[in-house]
């Protein structure tokens, strides 16, 4: 936890360092028209860093407590963080559809375990009822690949 | 003057359109509640490009009832479940679990449902008497008092939020910081982009509660591994008639978590900390504190009464200054803008139709709403039994989805995997959400505010503090700012250490 704790800390500290530089690039006073675009931005790098770094100071001196993550805890989250990350870069060759389609199918065979009927009959009807309700009924067009191209949308 | 726009409110309201509309938004809105993972801001969000091409009080009637449905569907998994859907129904389930369990889920789910109502219906009688009084003032309103009011807005996370003060602010100045990002709209200078074209349109806030909320929210709940033990409903119509029989007995605990959820819901961040004050005051005033916690109605009246009422209060700030009481009104306000409407005190004389269709539907909603739930418990209940490996990517799909309907754009899916895990680290660390995603709707407004400000007053400071309306609000925004280390302090000097209210 105190590990995690400083790291974000330091993440932040060094995320209003790059705030406040990019802000003293721009201009941080007063233009010919009132103040100019770095200045408040600047101010709330300062106020990160102060905040962080005294987040780190706290977090220093607090003893050890429980972990920030146990092992057993860590591995759902992958399982759906990196099937969700996979399906994310599928969408551009795939389209939104088939990609979700295919997330839908692989976790719950594998997490789920479930028969291939419900498989197939979940993954497949699910984008198909999120395709008529966003491309026919509310025409909000989604991200589409060859299969869709084939088939004529 | 008020009872006539009401009537004209309740003209709109009432059409079979919109009733309709209403229907939809709270059986929607019911499931988000009930589902792990989505709550009332996600789905506002994911809902809302659906809302691009229909009429403005439509859309808002949809997105509100949506709301509404969620406020009630956080109280069946609570009592049901023993899972909190929403950080203020954790105070339902301290009573609601246990009744549950003891056979009486009927009753408490009766009980939740009529507290929830009575408590929305207060805060929206409150709001119609106030609302326009309110505007009128806020008319007034230059620069000065509306940065104040941000101020005020952003103080009341840190003094009144709980939890550490120095990760609140963290949060409220990263919100800031990523509402900067891209084009500077009074200069047109680009900033923070670093010559990345991604950058240049900036973060949309809705992306952002997408990601923190909804999927930082489902790596959290699979981290538990997630298992539902779930009790039977037993809802039928006698037991529901039996419930509100004796409900009357409670009169008091029911003004109390009302005025509390009021008065604490339209400031922002309210909803979570009135539910446990009400809470713990009914346990203060009980002639049976130590029923509490054990299965005592009363335990499940205050805390929903409550929530519910600072719920709908927050409504009141979004519609009359245009500032957001809790990121699910922040959601709408988004909503407000991309209709082409301009939030503000201005919407009372402009668009009347709007606020007033708005505020009557937040009558018919409420009541749709508590017939709805009390007749289809044991349905919403069922989707609980949705296998988790089914739920989890199912959510995560919903997600994506709305993300990149947003702008048509692919990044904004990547986005929201970054949000997510942002979101589920925040969490995990304390850092508050809901501060980061006010900080982003209004970072834009705010810094207008404070930017003309300054040209009134030619740099100077204290034009905040010397215009009367101003300066009151800003010194109990810092009040509210130095609390955290006036607390310790005071403690300190009164000798005893006090317990802390419970919050969260």
């Amino acid at each position: 936890m105190r590990a995690v704790d400083l790291a974000t800390a330091s993440i932040f500290v060094l995320l209003g360092g790059v705030v406040v530089f990019d802000s003293i690039r721009i201009g941080i006073g007063w233009g010919t028209d009132g103040p100019r675009s770095g200045f408040f931005p600047f101010w709330l790098g300062v106020i990160l860093i102060l905040a962080s770094v005294t987040i780190a100071v706290q977090a220093w001196r607090r003893a050890t407590d429980k972990p920030f993550v146990t092992r057993e805890q860590l591995a759902p989250v992958m399982k759906v963080l990196w099937p969700a990350t996979v399906m994310v870069i599928l969408i551009t060759p795939l389209g939104l559809y088939v990609a979700s389609t295919l997330y839908l199918a692989f976790y719950m065979r594998w997490v789920g375990r479930h028969g291939w009927l419900a498989v197939v009959l979940c993954s497949v009807g699910v984008p198909l009822l999120t395709f008529v309700v966003f491309e026919l009924w509310f025409l909000v067009p989604m991200p589409k690949g060859p299969l869709e191209a084939w088939l004529g949308y | 003057m008020g009872v006539e726009n009401l009537f004209h409110g309740f003209q709109i309201a009432i059409t079979p359109f919109n009733l309709f509309v209403a229907v939809i938004g709270i059986t929607l809105g019911t499931i988000i509640g009930v589902l792990p993972g989505l709550g009332g801001a996600n789905g506002v969000a994911i809902l809302l490009p659906l809302t691009f091409t229909m009429p403005p009080t439509s859309a808002i009637i949809l997105l509100t009832s949506l709301y509404w449905g969620a406020l009630f569907g956080g109280a069946i998994t609570s009592i049901l479940f023993n899972i909190p859907g929403e950080p203020w129904s954790v105070a339902t389930t301290f009573d609601g679990y246990p009744l549950a369990r003891q056979g009486q889920g009927g009753q408490a789910l009766t009980a939740a449902f009529s507290s929830s109502f009575i408590g929305a219906l207060f805060s929206i009688v409150l709001i119609t008497f106030f609302a326009p009084l309110l505007a009128e003032v806020a008319l007034r309103f230059g620069p000065p008092e509306f940065f104040a009011i941000q101020l005020l807005t952003f103080s009341s996370f840190i003094g009144l939020g709980g939890g550490d003060p120095l990760k609140s602010l963290v949060s409220i100045v990263l919100g800031f910081i990523l509402a900067a990002v891209g084009l500077d709209i009074v200069t047109g200078q680009l900033r923070l982009t670093f010559g990345l074209v991604d950058l240049m349109k900036g973060f949309d806030f809705i992306v952002a509660v997408i990601g923190l909320f909804g999927i930082g929210e489902i790596l959290l709940s699979v981290e538990e591994g997630l298992s539902f033990k779930g009790t039977t409903t037993g809802m039928n119509l006698r037991v529901v008639l039996d419930t509100w029989k004796t409900l009357p007995r409670y009169a008091r605990t029911f003004v109390r978590g009302a005025f509390i959820g009021f008065w604490m819901g339209f400031k922002p961040g309210g909803a979570t900390p009135a539910s446990f004050m009400s809470y713990a005051f009914a346990k203060r005033f009980s002639k049976h504190p130590e029923r509490f916690g054990k299965g005592e109605i009363e335990g499940v009246v205050a805390p929903e009464t409550a929530a519910h009422a600072a719920g709908v209060a927050a409504m009141l700030p979004m519609i009359t200054l245009g500032i957001p009481g809790s990121p699910t009104a922040a959601v709408m306000l988004g909503g407000l803008i991309i209709w082409g409407l301009q939030p503000g005190p201005l919407l009372f004389t402009e668009k009347p139709d709007f606020v007033w269709g708005l505020i009557a539907s937040m009558y018919t909603g409420n009541i749709i709403g508590v017939l709805m739930v009390l007749a289809f418990v044991p349905f919403f209940a069922a989707i609980l039994r949705i296998p988790f490996a089914i739920l989890t990517p199912l959510i995560v799909v919903v997600c994506a989805i709305g993300s990149y309907a947003v702008h048509n754009s692919m990044v904004d899916i990547w986005y929201m995997l970054i949000f997510g895990v942002v979101g589920y680290v925040f969490k995990k660390l304390d850092y508050p959400l809901a501060p980061l995603v006010l900080a982003l709707v209004l970072g834009d407004l705010a810094e207008n505010a404070l930017r003309q400000s300054l040209i009134m007053s030619q740099g100077s400071l204290s034009v905040f503090v010397t215009r009367p309306i101003s300066g009151v609000i800003t010194a109990v925004a810092i009040f509210f700012f130095v609390l955290p280390i006036l607390t310790p302090w005071w403690r300190r000097m009164r000798g005893t250490a006090l317990p802390a209210p419970g919050r969260t």
